[in-house]
């Protein structure tokens, strides 16, 4: 049980190439990180899993559970279990927070299958304590006038509402203070488990201090350079990525 | 007076000259050209009102859609016209201090308080002659009244019906509210029939005394064989606040003409649209902001959702008269592409003629940004219900501003109406 990247090659829409080759296997049941420097390709990774059409896929594949990801739809790759919480969430005027989930949960649901609007609340209201995100947020519109906390509570908000079965984080923790940080690390944890897997991207290590890895894997180029334990983001905290830029040419 | 007119025994003078001057008056303006200003980027072959008669006074069996006349659940009255005769009217819950009844009702038992009020301001956006058209051929509508210090709590619903092939109606609303007083009037427009084509020349008189809060909706559902012109004439004295927002959904082609006058010091004019046309329908919408008096408050948010062939036109003009300083006026006119081939055109105009005023006007036209798109399909929503979510959305925020619960789920009906129309194919 997996989400599996296997040597994805994809450019930009202008032809130049960001990845250059990535494998990598997110199993249920692990948090995988990765960490890297600015450009390194990490943020275009997560959005061609998720099938943004700004990319061009040349070559590789991505499978969940043995399905061909990359030959779904957007909105059937949500479907079929992969979550992307987005580094720069879109504002979406006039449709409020609670009926934005609400529709995505209804679009998991048979036609004529309605959501029991009750247990969707009381659902919807458990989740926001965790998250300590207050009931207004509810009604007001996705996104629109958030600050970047509170964005970014929102993607884990609408994760643990979706329960997808494979997380990917894209740089959650920018912009956070240190609070914040540790409130949406609370709702990352809550959601481990052995049915679930995620593949957290990031370019500090402060979000690992909070949500330790089982495995790091460190881009570069374009490219997986390195894949250790844990322990990796300690080196790199040392050491800085330079080293790493100079292996990866090596 | 004419003897041959039945109604003329019993309507006041003023009314019945005013009528037979209005119909001169019609017939000796001149029908709208290509080069007037106020018609441009208008389709005039839309104006030729050959064929329909007023059926007045002759509604056909009405039970079905008296039946039909569902607005929302508690409110203070409520009418039914079908062809502007009156079919239905529950008016027992109205507090005391307020008059509320049918326009030919009210002619005869309070002509003079009509009269104050009746059509007083002059025409100036385009259709002067089809205002004096409805002068001349107005039976029926709404007047309410309401005194000092009366608030009504529920609103005042009124349905406007058009039935039967190449029927023409002239529903005229006047509403005055006294002193600190409070009211709501929601006016819906529907066909009885889809395939039956109609005529609307609609006109409203909306005077907001000192002090008071005088809230207007029109709903615009008619079928898409139907033309309509509304004109809107709304005065806000001091303190007052005067809210219009006009729903178009229905109707092949339709044009609403809203002028507000801020007349006293502190007063506010609320002008909210939202126009939903599909197909081919077109809309045209122009609009004046007149600022007479200082320290006054108007504020224009017109939205427009363009599916297929439609076609809008926006033409605003904030007019500051000299000596009104310290106005706040703003105007925004966001049109929401949803197609290549809709036609969105806008025209936001300015014209200043005092000192320390805030004033803003724009307009924008823009499709559904892909990234939006995106967001939505990322969580599993598919492209096109995505895609509804945003355009709803983009209304939502408009109808929000009506600020009544009930009066915002009635227009969202109407609004979600005619998105499920278009999802369906149909308009």
């Amino acid at each position: 049980m997996s989400l599996s990247i296997q040597n994805l090659h994809a450019t930009l829409e202008d032809g130049t190439e960001i990845l250059k080759g990535v494998s990598l296997d997110v199993p249920t049941g692990q948090v995988h990180a990765i960490m890297g420097p600015n450009g390194s390709g990490k943020s275009t990774l997560s959005k061609v899993i998720a099938g943004h059409e700004g990319y061009v896929v040349t070559g590789g594949s991505v499978t969940l559970e043995g399905e061909d990801v990359l030959a779904m739809s957007i909105d059937e790759r949500s479907r079929a279990g992969v979550f992307l919480a987005f580094q720069y969430p879109a504002e979406v005027p006039g449709v409020s927070n609670a009926n934005f989930i609400r529709a995505a949960l209804q679009a998991r649901l048979p036609e004529g299958v309605e959501i029991d609007a009750v247990a969707f609340y009381k659902s919807l209201y458990e989740r926001m304590d965790l998250l300590e995100m207050d009931r207004k947020f509810t009604g007001r519109a996705v996104n629109e006038g958030f600050s970047g906390g509170e964005k970014k509570r929102n993607e884990i908000l609408q994760m643990m509402m979706l329960e997808p079965r494979y997380c990917i984080l894209d740089e959650t923790d920018s912009g956070l203070d240190i609070d914040a940080l540790k409130i949406v690390a609370k709702g990352v944890n809550s959601m481990r488990g052995p049915d679930r897997g995620f593949l957290l991207i990031t370019h500090y290590q402060r979000l690992l201090d909070h949500i330790t890895p089982d495995v790091l894997h460190v881009m570069a180029g374009g490219r997986i350079v390195r894949t250790g334990g844990p322990e990796l983001a300690q080196e790199l905290e040392a050491h800085g990525y330079d080293f790493l830029k100079e292996a990866a040419l090596a | 007076m004419s003897t041959t007119d039945t109604h003329s025994t019993t309507l006041p003078d003023w009314f019945t000259a005013r009528r037979d001057a209005a119909r001169l008056r019609f017939e000796a303006t001149p029908a709208p050209k290509r080069n007037d200003e106020a018609w441009r980027f208008s389709n005039l072959s839309q104006l030729d009102f050959a064929g329909f008669t007023s059926n007045s006074g002759q509604a056909p069996a009405t039970d079905h859609l008296i039946a039909r006349s569902t607005g929302i659940g508690s409110t203070a009255a409520k009418l039914v016209f079908v062809n502007d005769t009156l079919v239905h009217s529950e008016t027992t819950r109205l507090p005391a201090g307020i008059i509320c009844l049918p326009l030919a009702e009210a002619l005869v038992s309070h002509p003079d308080l009509v009269e104050q009020h009746f059509m007083k301001q002059e025409t100036r956006l385009g259709s002067a002659k089809y205002a004096a058209w409805h002068e001349a051929m107005v039976a029926n509508g709404l007047f309410v009244h309401v005194a000092d210090h009366v608030e009504v709590a529920d609103p005042i619903e009124v349905h406007h019906w058009i039935a039967g092939g190449n029927t023409g109606i002239f529903p005229h609303t006047l509403v005055v509210t006294g002193r600190s007083s409070k009211v709501r009037v929601i006016d819906i427009f529907r066909s009885a029939a889809d395939l039956e084509p109609g005529l609307a020349i609609a006109f409203n008189d909306l005077s907001a005394g000192e002090n008071s809060t005088l809230d207007y909706i029109a709903i615009q559902a008619f079928n898409e064989v139907t033309r309509m012109i509304q004109i809107h004439e709304t005065s806000a004295a001091r303190d007052a606040s005067a809210k219009a927002f006009i729903l178009n959904t229905g109707a092949s082609w339709a044009r609403n003409e809203s002028m507000s006058r801020l007349e006293g010091p502190g007063a506010r004019s609320d002008m909210l649209a939202v126009s939903i046309p599909a197909r081919e329908q077109e809309y045209d919408q122009r609009t004046f902001q007149h600022h007479v008096s200082e320290g006054a408050c108007s504020d224009l948010l017109y939205k427009n959702s363009l599916y297929d062939n439609a076609k809008t036109v926006f033409s605003g003009l904030i007019f500051v008269d000299e000596g009104a300083h310290h106005t706040d006026a703003y105007q925004t006119c966001r049109n929401l592409l949803m197609s290549d081939t809709a036609e969105a055109n806008s025209m936001p105009g300015l014209e200043i003629n005092a000192d320390q005023v805030k004033c803003s006007h724009g307009s924008t036209s823009a499709q559904i940004s892909d990234e939006e798109i995106f967001y939505l399909c990322a969580r599993g929503i598919d492209p096109v219900s995505a895609r509804q979510l945003i355009a709803r959305g983009f209304s939502v925020e408009v109808v929000e501003r009506i600020g009544n619960e009930a009066a915002e789920e009635l227009v969202l009906r109407f609004v979600d109406d005619k998105f499920a129309r278009i999802a369906g194919g149909g308009a």
